[in-house]
């Protein structure tokens, strides 16, 4: 009844193949080259006069989810579910040409996890089922579930916004410190990194500020003047341009910007730095995250936003005269002797203010999410894109507490 | 025993006598990196059943011939065949074919971070779109459990296991499939020698028990010479020895003698209980 357990030189590329396999040509290359499985039940078998399940072909994963044969699997699921009596059927694998671990799995599986009591196999394949029988039933524990509704969850979120505002105050905390010895001792500081860090963020996002400051600066201009055309008031296009530019479109759409590119790639280099183990290297050194990586692009960005806000409104207001004179025919000449007159000074002052604060604020929340990104990918992707909505959002509350502050003066 | 055949070129080119399968077969490759020649007129045969080791000095380009096997990187010229088929010049379909057909082991494990480990090992399985959930939840357990790791392990993510374990899972996951070629770079950097030896020992075992083709780049001599069937020594941009562990190391050149012959040659050759290749 059991095959030959020599293996012969024909077993071209399968394992413990080839009982019945002819031997192909051996420069035959290495496809398909395996028979499919089958498996066959009948009620009474005319030898053995009892229930019979004969398996035969190759019952290796390759052949069991060929593409080439769909519904396999299924079929033999099937014909296994229909087996009334594992203990009573007499199971035939010595047809079997070669198995796998997951064919043998299969099987294991339709026997309820254990060994049925007549069983034929060749010798070969019988190391496959002595290690599910020696491996037993593997349990995997159900994995806690947390539903967003229950109230430890809701505790949780708390907690965790919590933590966030308190590692947000401590970071801050930090940088002061930080900030206290650079006064100190100015001449140790890391103004490699700063002037590095001010090319990055203020240098390379000059173009993108100007295409979109000119942009809006036109659309703006054009709207404007429609509007203010039906009520004669083609004078007043400086003051509501100049006055919306300077005083708070400049600086918002710089600081959006800004925080779309710098404050991603911050958060971004941190995770890294952090996945890479980097961090943890600096540390060991001595050198300290706040000084050298930190507080560079707080100061970095404070420095740069504002040279990029004087730089947008340039190119709003020049988006903007173009506009009028082609609408209003109002000439540039006009436009830049009125503009001082229509918006006080200290409007360009509160726009460099707001860039300071911005740059500033768009770097420590940049950095606080990127000390915060655990050492896996999906944290990395995560904690990018919250650095990012944070530090819009955080720049339009910065944005309406300067309005409220600033509400008597300018006008 | 197996009959040595010196070939002028490469140095003891070991061939069965009942001229075996050949699974991989690379054929005058080079490659060149910018103005950095890394291969020239490579040859190498590796035939089903074996455990070949691929050793060389840092920089001799072991990892990136492993990912020529691969279809990783594409050599200047020459060809890899892989089970007969030239992989550089093989359909989208048929390569998608052989690449179920074989498992890789990377240096770093290389495990999806974002995945637990049980759906690390899980992740090749569900790719084939047709096994039932149970069964590739019983298959992967049995995967990982012969890799050494406990179900109590299977919910961990990659990030919270250590070096050895990482490897673990590598393993199994690179066996999802039930490959009949398995790469392994540098498969016992890093694990403390315990670690080494069972890693060792389900290697030997898997090889007996699923006909497995292995290819390894390693430096860990013990490992070398405890499992490798043949040895292929790369140095002078091509492959100057490829013969039984016990042959290459009475072949004369610079880097073998200093690689093999140097202390802890001496002490791994001695300390193995039967020479290799001789069973």
């Amino acid at each position: 009844m059991l095959a030959p357990t020599k293996l012969m030189p024909a077993q071209i590329c399968g394992r413990s193949a080839g009982v019945t396999q002819i031997p192909f040509s051996l420069t035959l290359a290495c496809m398909h080259t395996y028979a499919s499985p089958t498996l066959s039940y009948t009620q009474q078998d005319a030898q053995t006069n009892q229930a019979t399940v004969i398996a035969a072909g190759s019952w290796q994963v390759r052949a069991l989810a060929d593409p080439a044969h769909p519904g396999t699997l299924e079929k033999i699921s099937a014909t296994l579910r229909s087996v009334p009596k594992v203990d009573e059927t007499h199971w035939n694998l010595s047809q079997v040409e070669a198995l796998d671990y997951i064919g043998a799995q299969l099987l294991w599986n339709a026997w309820g996890k254990k060994r049925p009591a007549q069983l034929t196999l060749t010798p070969q394949h019988e190391t496959f089922f002595r290690r599910l029988e020696d491996t037993g039933t593997l349990q995997l524990k159900k994995p806690p579930q947390h539903r967003w509704y229950t109230l430890s969850a809701y505790l949780q979120f708390k907690l965790r916004m919590a933590d966030h505002m308190l590692g947000f105050i401590t970071l801050i905390g930090q940088l002061v410190m930080d900030l206290g010895r650079f006064l100190r001792q100015p001449q140790r500081g890391p103004w490699k990194e700063i002037s590095a860090n001010i090319f990055h963020t203020g240098y390379q996002a000059l173009g993108i500020t100007a295409l979109v400051g000119f942009l809006i600066g036109v659309v703006l201009s054009y709207l404007s003047a429609q509007q203010l055309h039906q009520f004669g008031g083609d004078i007043f296009l400086v003051n509501i341009l100049g006055m919306s530019v300077i005083r708070e479109l400049g600086p918002l759409l710089a600081a959006i910007l800004v925080a779309g590119r710098s404050g991603s790639s911050i958060t971004a280099q941190l995770g890294v730095m952090r996945v890479t183990e980097e961090l943890d290297a600096m540390l060991v050194m001595g050198l300290p995250h706040g000084y050298r990586l930190i507080m560079p692009k707080v100061i970095a960005l404070a420095i740069s936003m504002p040279l990029l806000v004087v730089w947008t409104d340039a190119m709003a207001l020049l988006g903007g005269m173009v506009a009028a004179s082609a609408e209003l025919g109002l000439s540039f000449k006009y436009f830049i002797r009125e503009l001082p007159d229509a918006v006080p000074l200290s409007n360009y002052w509160i726009g460099l203010g707001k860039g300071v604060v911005f740059g500033s604020l768009i770097a420590l929340v940049a950095c606080h999410f990127g000390l915060r990104i655990k050492p896996n990918t999906e944290s990395l992707g995560a904690g990018t894109t919250i650095s990012v909505v944070t530090a819009i959002t955080v720049v339009i509350l910065a944005d309406a507490v300067f309005a409220i502050v600033f509400r008597g003066v300018g006008f | 025993m197996l009959p040595d055949i010196d070939h002028s070129m490469t140095a003891c080119t070991d061939e069965h006598a009942d001229n075996p399968q050949t699974i991989i077969e690379i054929d005058h490759l080079s490659t060149r990196f910018g103005e950095v020649v890394v291969h020239e007129n490579l040859s190498l045969k590796i035939n089903q059943g074996e455990i070949v080791s691929l050793v060389g000095g840092s920089g001799s380009g072991k990892t990136v011939l492993l990912r020529q096997m691969l279809g990783l990187n594409q050599p200047a010229s020459g060809s890899v065949r892989v089970f007969g088929e030239d992989i550089n010049r093989i359909d989208a379909e048929h390569l998608q074919q052989l690449r179920n057909r074989w498992g890789m082991l990377f240096q770093q494990g290389a495990l999806f971070s974002a995945l637990t480990v049980f759906d690390n090992v899980a992740q090749p399985m569900r790719e084939l779109r047709v096994l039932p959930k149970q069964l590739i939840r019983d298959a992967a357990l049995l995967k990982l459990q012969m890799a050494g790791i406990g179900p109590e392990h299977a919910l961990k993510m990659p990030a919270d296991l250590s070096g050895g374990m990482i490897k673990r899972v590598a393993l199994a996951r690179a066996l999802a499939l039930e490959p009949e070629l398995l790469f392994l770079d540098e498969p016992t950097a890093g694990l403390d020698p315990n670690a080494s030896e069972s890693f060792v020992n389900l290697i030997r075992e898997l090889r007996d028990e699923l006909h497995l083709t292995v290819v390894m780049v390693t430096h860990d001599l013990d490992t070398l010479f405890a499992l490798s069937s043949r040895v292929a020594v790369l140095a002078d941009k091509h492959i100057i020895a490829y013969c039984r562990p016990d042959k290459v190391v009475e072949f004369k050149h610079p880097f073998i003698e200093t690689f093999f012959r140097g202390e802890r040659g001496q002490r791994a050759f001695e300390a193995l209980p039967e020479k290799p290749g001789q069973n």
